[in-house]
């Protein structure tokens, strides 16, 4: 089990965290100054296309669920965790290290993905 | 047939239900755990043993697309179809999807629905629409003290041992549901030393055995839980998530998923993935339903049996 289970602490996070996750969905978010480019995976058809997306380093991914049916991406290594995304909703996580960042839909776990963030060039 | 139930007739719980599922009644008869349909033991058709307790599983409050608009209905429905049963069920068991998104107005939506029921002792395990929400605080916040946070726990009733565990919350990629060696280890902690006369129910909400796994229907680790349940008598294993009765019996093991009170899904394989699955409103009350237990003493055994709301 990898939660731990402190729901009085958890609950009071979760309320700020949803609060962050919804600012970073919304499309009038403010970005830092320094901020790269923002690419879009679409959730269709109970599949992340692009299933495979490289970014540079600093880069902004956002998640788009189009199906009917929500979806959720969470990374693997636990750095992200994005709420429910019902039909139209959408989710974004800043890339702020070089890696292979391999995530999948909680709810439906045959959902997978790979972020490879390369190095600044 | 009786209408004896008061200000809600039969004929006007079967209108409703018509729409809507129902539960699954397990009666303990013989050491035998015996689901039957809630509509046949509210008509009075008993099973031999005591109404143990109701399997509600996939109530998807907050879903209100094409599928269903309305699962408060259905599921509202469901419980007025479970208390008019003659004999009342000492418990009811829900075996996840609580919610459709993990939200919170969700969960107290389904808190409020759920108070209908006449038998007020509840237990339940987590779905994974239950845990979607960003820090899965949402359904441990309501649920968790039964399980110290854990989300997995068990108790007794009449001699029968209960076993609610958790697969949603620890997916491998590509994979299926899993428990996760913390809680196997716990498992098999819980179930040593109890003797294998003790009927045994073992609850999840993903199937603890593999139905599809290209959809996730399954738990990595089921062939370790059927290991450690084996040598039980009686063994009755109940599972939501795929909103359709698929059954089968490996030795004193019964595997069972239970219907849906909001929508069904496809048959495994059937379109691109384990959506709602629209269907003529006539059609739809075949595809709902609710399951019952009972306890019988003897002969000591599982049988099962199902029938849909049509």
């Amino acid at each position: 089990m990898h939660h731990s289970r402190v729901p009085g602490a958890r609950r009071a996070a979760a309320g700020a965290a949803l609060l962050l996750a919804v600012s970073l969905a919304g499309a009038a978010a403010p970005q830092p100054a320094a901020a790269g480019p923002t690419y879009t995976i679409k959730l269709e058809h109970f599949m992340f296309t692009p299933g495979t997306l490289t970014v540079p380093v600093g880069a902004t991914v956002r998640w788009r669920n189009l199906d009917g049916e929500p979806h959720t991406t969470v990374s693997v290594d636990g750095l992200f965790r994005s709420g429910a995304l019902d039909q139209g909703d959408s989710y974004a996580f800043t890339f702020k290290a070089p890696g292979n960042y391999r995530y999948v839909c909680s709810i439906h776990p045959q959902m997978v993905g790979t972020i490879v963030v390369t190095a600044a060039p | 047939m009786r209408d004896e139930n008061g200000p809600v007739s039969r004929r006007d719980a079967l209108k409703c239900l018509a729409y809507g599922g129902a539960g699954t009644l397990f009666v303990l008869s013989g050491g035998v755990l015996t689901p039957v349909d809630v509509a046949a033991a509210a008509a009075g058709d008993r099973p031999a043993g005591l109404p143990l307790f109701v399997q509600i599983s996939d109530t998807h409050i907050g879903f209100n697309k094409e599928a269903n608009p309305d699962v408060g209905a259905t599921l509202q429905a469901a419980i007025a179809r479970v208390n008019a049963l003659q004999h009342q069920p000492a418990f009811v068991l829900h075996t996840g999807d609580i919610t459709h998104l993990s939200r919170a107005a969700e969960f107290d939506t389904a808190a409020e629905l759920l108070k209908g029921l006449t038998a007020t002792e509840l237990h339940t395990v987590p779905g994974e629409h239950d845990v979607a929400d960003a820090t899965v605080s949402e359904y441990f916040g309501r649920f968790g003290a039964a399980s110290a946070n854990r989300g997995y726990y068990s108790f007794d009733h009449q001699g029968v041992h209960l076993v609610g565990l958790v697969n949603v919350l620890s997916f491998k990629p590509g994979g299926l549901g899993a428990l996760g060696p913390e809680q196997l280890a716990w498992l098999e902690a819980d179930l040593k030393g109890r003797s294998s006369s003790t009927p045994l129910v073992v609850f999840a909400h993903m199937p603890l055995w593999s139905i599809y796994e290209p959809w996730g229907w399954g738990t990595a680790e089921a062939a370790a839980v059927l290991a450690l349940v084996r040598r039980f008598g009686s063994v009755t294993v109940l599972n939501g998530h795929i909103h359709q009765i698929v059954r089968k019996v490996e030795g004193h093991v019964t595997f069972h998923t239970a219907r849906s009170t909001a929508f069904p899904q496809p048959a495994a394989g059937e379109g691109p993935g384990p959506g709602p699955m629209k269907v003529p409103a006539a059609d739809l009350p075949a595809a709902l339903g609710v399951s019952t237990v009972s306890l019988e003493r003897h002969p000591l055994g599982l049988a099962v049996a199902d029938s849909t709301l049509a």
